[in-house]
Protein backbone atom coordinates (compact mmCIF):
# COMPACT_ATOMS: atom_id res chain seq x y z
CA UNK A 1 0.00 0.00 0.00
CA UNK A 2 1.32 3.41 -0.91
CA UNK A 3 -0.22 6.85 -0.74
CA UNK A 4 -0.44 8.63 -4.10
CA UNK A 5 0.23 12.01 -2.50
CA UNK A 6 3.98 11.33 -2.26
CA UNK A 7 4.73 10.91 -5.99
CA UNK A 8 2.59 13.93 -6.87
CA UNK A 9 4.40 16.17 -4.39
CA UNK A 10 7.82 14.85 -5.45
CA UNK A 11 7.02 15.47 -9.13
CA UNK A 12 5.87 19.05 -8.53
CA UNK A 13 8.90 19.81 -6.35
CA UNK A 14 11.29 18.42 -8.97
CA UNK A 15 9.63 20.45 -11.74
CA UNK A 16 9.81 23.58 -9.58
CA UNK A 17 13.50 23.02 -8.87
CA UNK A 18 14.16 22.43 -12.57
CA UNK A 19 12.38 25.64 -13.55
CA UNK A 20 14.45 27.48 -10.94
CA UNK A 21 17.61 26.05 -12.50
CA UNK A 22 16.56 26.93 -16.04
CA UNK A 23 15.65 30.52 -15.13
CA UNK A 24 18.53 31.27 -12.79
CA UNK A 25 21.60 30.00 -14.61
CA UNK A 26 23.80 31.91 -17.03
CA UNK A 27 26.06 28.96 -17.84
CA UNK A 28 24.51 27.19 -20.85
CA UNK A 29 25.60 23.72 -19.70
CA UNK A 30 24.01 24.15 -16.28
CA UNK A 31 20.65 25.02 -17.86
CA UNK A 32 20.59 21.40 -19.01
CA UNK A 33 20.79 20.29 -15.36
CA UNK A 34 17.47 22.06 -14.80
CA UNK A 35 15.99 20.39 -17.88
CA UNK A 36 17.01 16.98 -16.53
CA UNK A 37 15.26 17.73 -13.23
CA UNK A 38 12.03 18.71 -15.02
CA UNK A 39 12.13 15.51 -17.06
CA UNK A 40 12.72 13.37 -13.97
CA UNK A 41 9.64 14.97 -12.42
CA UNK A 42 7.67 13.86 -15.48
CA UNK A 43 9.08 10.34 -15.05
CA UNK A 44 7.90 10.16 -11.45
CA UNK A 45 4.41 11.24 -12.49
CA UNK A 46 4.23 8.69 -15.33
CA UNK A 47 5.33 5.84 -13.08
CA UNK A 48 2.90 6.98 -10.37
CA UNK A 49 -0.03 6.48 -12.76
CA UNK A 50 1.14 2.92 -13.27
CA UNK A 51 1.49 2.33 -9.53
CA UNK A 52 -2.07 3.59 -9.12
CA UNK A 53 -3.14 0.79 -11.46
CA UNK A 54 -4.59 3.11 -14.09
CA UNK A 55 -2.63 2.13 -17.18
CA UNK A 56 -3.12 -0.06 -20.20
CA UNK A 57 -0.44 -1.70 -22.31
CA UNK A 58 2.14 -1.15 -19.53
CA UNK A 59 2.24 2.52 -20.60
CA UNK A 60 3.47 3.58 -17.17
CA UNK A 61 6.68 1.62 -17.76
CA UNK A 62 7.12 2.03 -21.51
CA UNK A 63 6.54 5.79 -21.80
CA UNK A 64 9.22 6.61 -19.17
CA UNK A 65 11.68 4.55 -21.22
CA UNK A 66 10.79 6.66 -24.26
CA UNK A 67 11.17 9.86 -22.23
CA UNK A 68 14.64 8.78 -21.06
CA UNK A 69 15.69 8.01 -24.64
CA UNK A 70 14.42 11.33 -26.00
CA UNK A 71 16.12 13.17 -23.11
CA UNK A 72 19.43 11.51 -23.95
CA UNK A 73 19.13 12.52 -27.61
CA UNK A 74 18.17 16.06 -26.61
CA UNK A 75 21.16 16.42 -24.29
CA UNK A 76 23.55 15.19 -26.98
CA UNK A 77 22.33 17.73 -29.54
CA UNK A 78 22.19 20.55 -26.97
CA UNK A 79 25.76 19.95 -25.84
CA UNK A 80 26.94 19.87 -29.45
CA UNK A 81 25.30 23.27 -30.00
CA UNK A 82 26.89 24.59 -26.78
CA UNK A 83 30.33 23.42 -27.90
CA UNK A 84 29.88 25.00 -31.34
CA UNK A 85 28.83 28.30 -29.74
CA UNK A 86 31.80 28.16 -27.35
CA UNK A 87 34.17 27.57 -30.23
CA UNK A 88 32.76 30.49 -32.18
CA UNK A 89 32.33 33.05 -29.38
CA UNK A 90 34.66 31.83 -26.63
CA UNK A 91 31.92 32.03 -24.02
CA UNK A 92 28.79 30.13 -23.04
CA UNK A 93 27.21 33.04 -21.23
CA UNK A 94 23.49 33.08 -22.01
CA UNK A 95 23.20 36.77 -21.10
CA UNK A 96 25.78 37.86 -23.65
CA UNK A 97 24.43 39.86 -26.56
CA UNK A 98 23.87 37.69 -29.60
CA UNK A 99 25.10 40.37 -32.00
CA UNK A 100 28.37 40.87 -30.13
CA UNK A 101 31.67 40.40 -31.90
CA UNK A 102 32.84 36.78 -31.97
CA UNK A 103 35.20 36.26 -29.05
CA UNK A 104 34.13 39.47 -27.37
CA UNK B 1 2.18 5.36 6.98
CA UNK B 2 3.50 2.08 5.64
CA UNK B 3 7.09 0.98 5.06
CA UNK B 4 6.72 1.79 1.35
CA UNK B 5 5.66 5.33 2.20
CA UNK B 6 8.70 5.74 4.45
CA UNK B 7 11.06 4.43 1.78
CA UNK B 8 9.47 6.71 -0.81
CA UNK B 9 9.79 9.71 1.50
CA UNK B 10 13.47 8.94 2.12
CA UNK B 11 14.34 8.72 -1.58
CA UNK B 12 12.14 11.73 -2.32
CA UNK B 13 13.97 13.84 0.25
CA UNK B 14 17.28 12.69 -1.26
CA UNK B 15 16.08 13.70 -4.73
CA UNK B 16 14.78 17.11 -3.62
CA UNK B 17 17.89 17.97 -1.59
CA UNK B 18 20.16 16.87 -4.44
CA UNK B 19 18.13 18.90 -6.92
CA UNK B 20 18.13 21.96 -4.68
CA UNK B 21 21.91 21.85 -4.33
CA UNK B 22 22.30 21.17 -8.06
CA UNK B 23 20.45 24.34 -8.99
CA UNK B 24 21.90 26.58 -6.25
CA UNK B 25 25.59 25.63 -5.95
CA UNK B 26 28.11 28.01 -7.49
CA UNK B 27 30.65 25.30 -8.35
CA UNK B 28 29.76 24.09 -11.84
CA UNK B 29 31.25 20.63 -11.39
CA UNK B 30 29.45 20.24 -8.06
CA UNK B 31 26.16 21.04 -9.84
CA UNK B 32 26.64 18.06 -12.16
CA UNK B 33 27.61 15.82 -9.24
CA UNK B 34 24.60 16.89 -7.15
CA UNK B 35 22.48 16.04 -10.19
CA UNK B 36 23.78 12.48 -9.80
CA UNK B 37 22.51 12.45 -6.18
CA UNK B 38 19.13 13.82 -7.26
CA UNK B 39 18.77 11.24 -10.05
CA UNK B 40 19.73 8.41 -7.70
CA UNK B 41 16.99 9.62 -5.37
CA UNK B 42 14.50 9.64 -8.25
CA UNK B 43 15.60 6.12 -9.20
CA UNK B 44 15.00 4.99 -5.62
CA UNK B 45 11.52 6.54 -5.72
CA UNK B 46 10.74 4.72 -8.98
CA UNK B 47 12.00 1.48 -7.41
CA UNK B 48 9.62 1.96 -4.50
CA UNK B 49 6.78 2.61 -6.96
CA UNK B 50 7.45 -0.80 -8.53
CA UNK B 51 9.08 0.20 -11.84
CA UNK B 52 12.46 -1.45 -11.40
CA UNK B 53 13.23 -1.51 -15.13
CA UNK B 54 12.67 2.24 -15.46
CA UNK B 55 14.80 2.86 -12.36
CA UNK B 56 17.69 0.83 -13.76
CA UNK B 57 17.45 2.52 -17.17
CA UNK B 58 17.39 5.90 -15.43
CA UNK B 59 20.59 5.13 -13.54
CA UNK B 60 22.22 3.65 -16.65
CA UNK B 61 21.34 6.42 -19.10
CA UNK B 62 21.13 9.52 -16.92
CA UNK B 63 23.86 8.89 -14.38
CA UNK B 64 26.03 6.80 -16.67
CA UNK B 65 25.78 8.76 -19.91
CA UNK B 66 24.11 12.15 -19.56
CA UNK B 67 25.99 13.34 -16.47
CA UNK B 68 29.30 12.16 -17.93
CA UNK B 69 28.45 14.08 -21.10
CA UNK B 70 27.65 17.20 -19.04
CA UNK B 71 30.96 16.85 -17.19
CA UNK B 72 32.81 16.52 -20.49
CA UNK B 73 31.06 19.62 -21.83
CA UNK B 74 31.99 21.55 -18.67
CA UNK B 75 35.62 20.56 -19.12
CA UNK B 76 35.62 21.39 -22.84
CA UNK B 77 34.18 24.84 -22.12
CA UNK B 78 36.97 25.45 -19.56
CA UNK B 79 34.86 25.47 -16.41
CA UNK B 80 36.73 26.86 -13.42
CA UNK B 81 37.61 24.54 -10.55
CA UNK B 82 36.43 26.92 -7.85
CA UNK B 83 33.24 29.01 -7.76
CA UNK B 84 32.08 30.14 -11.20
CA UNK B 85 32.62 33.90 -10.90
CA UNK B 86 32.15 34.57 -14.61
CA UNK B 87 28.51 33.49 -14.59
CA UNK B 88 27.22 34.86 -11.29
CA UNK B 89 23.70 36.26 -11.26
CA UNK B 90 22.40 39.11 -9.18
CA UNK B 91 20.18 38.66 -6.12
CA UNK B 92 17.08 39.86 -7.98
CA UNK B 93 17.55 37.25 -10.69
CA UNK B 94 18.08 34.59 -8.04
CA UNK B 95 14.96 35.67 -6.16
CA UNK B 96 12.95 35.79 -9.38
CA UNK B 97 13.99 32.35 -10.50
CA UNK B 98 13.22 30.95 -7.03
CA UNK B 99 9.77 32.55 -7.11
CA UNK B 100 9.18 31.20 -10.62
CA UNK B 101 10.12 27.69 -9.48
CA UNK B 102 7.91 27.99 -6.40
CA UNK B 103 5.03 29.20 -8.56
CA UNK B 104 5.33 26.29 -11.01
CA UNK B 105 5.63 23.78 -8.17
CA UNK B 106 2.60 25.31 -6.47
CA UNK B 107 0.58 25.32 -9.69
CA UNK B 108 1.37 21.66 -10.38
CA UNK B 109 0.62 20.70 -6.78
CA UNK B 110 -2.75 22.48 -6.74
CA UNK B 111 -3.74 20.75 -9.98
CA UNK B 112 -2.47 17.29 -9.07
CA UNK B 113 -3.04 16.93 -5.32
CA UNK B 114 -6.86 16.75 -5.62
CA UNK B 115 -6.37 13.85 -8.06
CA UNK B 116 -4.26 11.91 -5.53
CA UNK B 117 -7.01 10.39 -3.45
CA UNK B 118 -5.89 7.92 -0.86
CA UNK B 119 -3.69 4.86 -0.78
CA UNK B 120 -3.50 2.36 -3.61
CA UNK B 121 -2.19 -1.15 -3.88
CA UNK B 122 1.15 -1.03 -5.63
CA UNK B 123 0.79 -2.49 -9.13
CA UNK B 124 3.66 -4.80 -9.92
CA UNK B 125 4.34 -4.75 -13.66
CA UNK B 126 7.06 -7.26 -14.36
CA UNK B 127 9.89 -6.80 -16.83
CA UNK B 128 8.50 -9.64 -18.96
CA UNK B 129 5.17 -7.85 -19.32
CA UNK B 130 6.92 -4.56 -20.15
CA UNK B 131 9.05 -6.27 -22.78
CA UNK B 132 6.00 -7.94 -24.32
CA UNK B 133 4.17 -4.62 -24.57
CA UNK B 134 7.27 -2.75 -25.76
CA UNK B 135 7.81 -5.10 -28.70
CA UNK B 136 4.09 -5.60 -29.32
CA UNK B 137 1.90 -2.55 -28.81
CA UNK B 138 4.68 0.04 -28.79
CA UNK B 139 6.93 -1.40 -31.48
CA UNK B 140 6.51 1.45 -34.02
CA UNK B 141 7.31 4.25 -31.55
CA UNK B 142 10.25 2.12 -30.42
CA UNK B 143 11.60 1.85 -33.98
CA UNK B 144 11.04 5.57 -34.51
CA UNK B 145 13.10 6.22 -31.39
CA UNK B 146 16.03 4.32 -32.87
CA UNK B 147 15.81 6.60 -35.93
CA UNK B 148 15.70 9.61 -33.58
CA UNK B 149 18.84 8.44 -31.79
CA UNK B 150 20.62 7.97 -35.11
CA UNK B 151 19.56 11.43 -36.25
CA UNK B 152 20.74 12.93 -32.94
CA UNK B 153 24.10 11.18 -33.27
CA UNK B 154 24.68 12.38 -36.83
CA UNK B 155 23.32 15.84 -36.05
CA UNK B 156 25.56 16.26 -33.00
CA UNK B 157 28.60 15.25 -35.05
CA UNK B 158 27.65 17.66 -37.83
CA UNK B 159 27.04 20.57 -35.44
CA UNK B 160 30.10 20.08 -33.23
CA UNK B 161 32.52 19.39 -36.08
CA UNK B 162 35.17 22.06 -36.49
CA UNK B 163 33.91 23.99 -39.53
CA UNK B 164 37.36 24.57 -41.02
CA UNK B 165 38.67 21.09 -40.28
CA UNK B 166 38.39 19.68 -43.80
CA UNK B 167 38.08 22.92 -45.71
CA UNK B 168 41.75 23.73 -46.51
CA UNK B 169 42.44 20.35 -48.05
CA UNK B 170 39.23 20.56 -50.06
CA UNK B 171 40.15 24.01 -51.24
CA UNK B 172 43.60 22.79 -52.19
CA UNK B 173 42.06 19.92 -54.08
CA UNK B 174 39.71 22.25 -55.95
CA UNK B 175 42.28 24.81 -56.98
Amino acid sequence: MIHTLGPVLLASLLVGLGVTGIAGRRNAVLVLVGVELVLSGALVLLVATQAAGADRWAAGSVLPLFVVTIAAAEVVVALAVVLAVFRQRGSIDLDARSDAEPGA
Amino acid sequence: MTALDTAFAASGVLAVVGGLLAVTTRHVVHAALWLVVALLGVAGALLVLGAELVALVLVLVYVGAVVVLVLFALMLTRAPVGPDLAHTVGPWRRLGSGLLGLASAGLLATVLVPLADGTVQRADVGSQQVAGQLFGTWVWPFELLSLLLLAALVGALAVARRPDAGAPSRRRGAS
